[in-house]
């Protein structure tokens, strides 16, 4: 058993050193932009940059109107697939997974083409603006997380009696919209807020269709100081990965309040 | 309702439909249709006419140089990300390591594995580019010039290595419920028979996690041929993948013929899109075995 030991160590060993030089690099280099000494110069650099700012608060504006928007969609839908209509089931599924298999240019190329200015219908010209084009942004933005956010959602309505919820409800009188809101919802708050992070880290740093639709996001901002300067990009990949690390450290911390009331089992 | 194709859909009340509805409409809207939108474009001339000129147009050397580094790349960041990942979920499953270094692992990985993009480009920039830590330090203290010895982080094997961070630890998210379902009896069944442990391995444990191998496989070949943000910054346009090629098409039309963009996209769609199947397919099947 010893030897078993041995290679999982090696294994585990060699595999620690490519995962952690590069940070270590990465922390290293942000610190080297004075040539005498270490210095957080290029972190204050960056944070007090004011399009830092701007395009940090643009991109968290966004993925939190993509997270609202995508919950609109996705809460009311996994919970009637649950409750009432399980054979729409397979074809929601299919729908979640596209996400995946449409890389985001591809999805991004489509929108240009079909809701940029040549659109005949006027109004679904959304590209032809700002608000459109945030509009824009954020629908795809529910799209790139839709598959984590519904997974999300319906994780969570399978540890609660979905049914009985309703049915009690039902009898004291409440409508479905009063019960997906107050009973439902409130049920699976972690669940959707485990999604909710997720979404946030994905979508934050987010360049492809950000750049392509010509937003000012942070991911394009990140791209830009990439191409023009030297630290400052490793002291802004040190900071993204600690939002990446908080926000799946908030992901595991939440695990840990899901109610864990068993579903009905007849 | 139950006319042919919407059969799944008979049965289900108006008031339950609703609730649905803005789903599927927002599927088909912001999903469907602008993918279609492209395939169909595909087919279209700069008159407005059926053609298939865009698809041979693809034939050129340029766009077919970039379709084959786009799948080199993606296969072998696929082929070292699984290879690599299997291992590193068998030492932390099976090896006997301390017991907080397995969800150590699996939080570390749920990190990296969505730490791709921009920041994923300037981390190695750092680590391995020209004035990067690791090639100051050889240069520095062993004599040893990784750039006059060959390696460019901006060349095929500098972004497969950098694929290799994100698609690591996807394997091993992916792989580690099935290296879990490879049961301890197995392991006494097969010694109790003389097996040894290179038998127990080639007849019990690779056959049954075979179907999963090949499943993320897949997978991870599409994760890589789709992204594009950390090649963008790694190598400006310095490597033609395709999904570069795409969006300088997109930003300017480089290759001067609208046409010929959206053909590059449906050929992106359709090589992600049998990668994806093929994942979807054997896992299905795969799952059989470790219930």
């Amino acid at each position: 058993m010893k030897r078993g030991k041995l290679w999982a160590w090696i294994v585990f060993l060699l595999g620690a050193l490519y995962f952690l030089v590069p940070l270590l690099a990465t922390f290293q280099f942000s610190l080297s932009i004075r040539r005498d000494a270490l210095s957080f110069d290029a972190y204050a650099n960056v944070l007090q940059s004011p399009t830092f700012q701007q395009t940090f608060l643009f991109s968290v504006a966004i993925g939190v109107a993509a997270i609202i928007v995508g919950l609109l969609i996705v809460v009311p839908a996994a919970y009637f697939v649950r409750l009432r209509a399980p054979q729409l089931r397979p074809i929601i599924e299919f729908v979640t997974l596209l996400p995946l298999i449409i890389p985001p240019i591809i999805l991004v190329f489509g929108y240009i083409r079909m809701y940029g200015t040549s659109n005949p219908l006027f109004f679904l010209r959304l590209t032809g603006t700002d608000v459109g084009t945030n509009i824009l942004l954020t629908l795809a933005y529910v799209g790139l997380a839709l598959p984590y956010m519904y997974r999300a959602v319906d994780t969570g309505l399978r540890t609660i009696d979905v049914q009985t919820l309703t049915e009690a409800a039902n009898i004291l009188g409440a409508g479905t919209g009063t019960i997906l809101m107050r009973v439902i919802f409130p049920n699976i708050i972690v669940a959707v807020l485990s999604g909710a992070f997720l979404t946030l880290a994905i979508v934050i740093g987010e360049f492809t269709i950000a750049s392509l639709l010509n937003r000012p996001a942070f991911g394009v901002y990140m791209q830009n100081v990439g191409a023009n300067r030297a630290f400052e990009p490793a002291a802004l990949a040190v900071i993204s990965f600690i939002i990446t690390w908080v926000a799946m450290g908030m992901i595991q911390l939440l695990a840990r309040f899901a109610p864990r009331t068993a579903a009905r089992t007849d | 309702m139950s006319r042919g194709p919407f059969a799944a859909f008979s049965g289900v009340r108006w008031g339950d439909f609703l609730g649905v509805a803005p789903f599927l409409i927002f599927a088909v809207l912001f999903l469907i249709v602008p993918t279609l939108y492209l395939v169909v474009g595909a087919f279209i001339g700069q008159d407005g006419s059926l053609t298939f000129q865009n698809i041979i147009d693809l034939g050129t050397p340029q766009i077919v140089s970039s379709f084959w580094i786009s799948i080199r790349v993606s296969a072998a960041s696929a082929v070292l990300g699984s290879a690599f990942g299997l291992l590193i979920a068998l030492a932390i499953i099976r090896g006997r390591l301390p017991s907080g270094i397995r969800s150590t692992v699996m939080t570390f990985s749920g990190v990296a594995s969505n730490f791709a993009g921009i920041p994923l480009a300037f981390a190695f920039l750092s680590t391995l580019g020209r004035l990067g830590l690791i090639t100051v330090l050889f240069k520095t203290y062993l004599g040893f010039d990784i750039y006059r010895a060959g390696f460019n982080i901006l060349s095929f094997w500098g972004l497969t290595l950098t694929y290799c961070y994100f698609q690591i630890p996807l394997m091993i998210l992916i792989i580690a419920p099935a290296v879990d379902g490879l049961r301890k009896e197995w392991n006494e069944a097969a010694a109790t028979l003389g097996a040894s442990n290179w038998q127990f391995w080639r007849f019990i444990g690779l056959p049954i996690l075979w179907p999963n191998l090949l499943g993320t496989l897949s997978l991870l070949f599409a994760n890589a041929f789709g992204a594009i943000a950390t090649a963008y910054a790694l190598t400006g346009s310095s490597l033609n993948i395709v999904p570069i090629v795409l969006y300088a098409q997109i930003r300017g039309d480089v290759l001067n013929n609208p046409g010929l963009g959206a053909a590059l996209a449906l050929g992106m769609i359709v090589i992600t899109a049998v990668a994806n199947v093929v994942y979807l397919v054997i896992r299905t099947r795969a799952e059989r075995w470790l219930k």
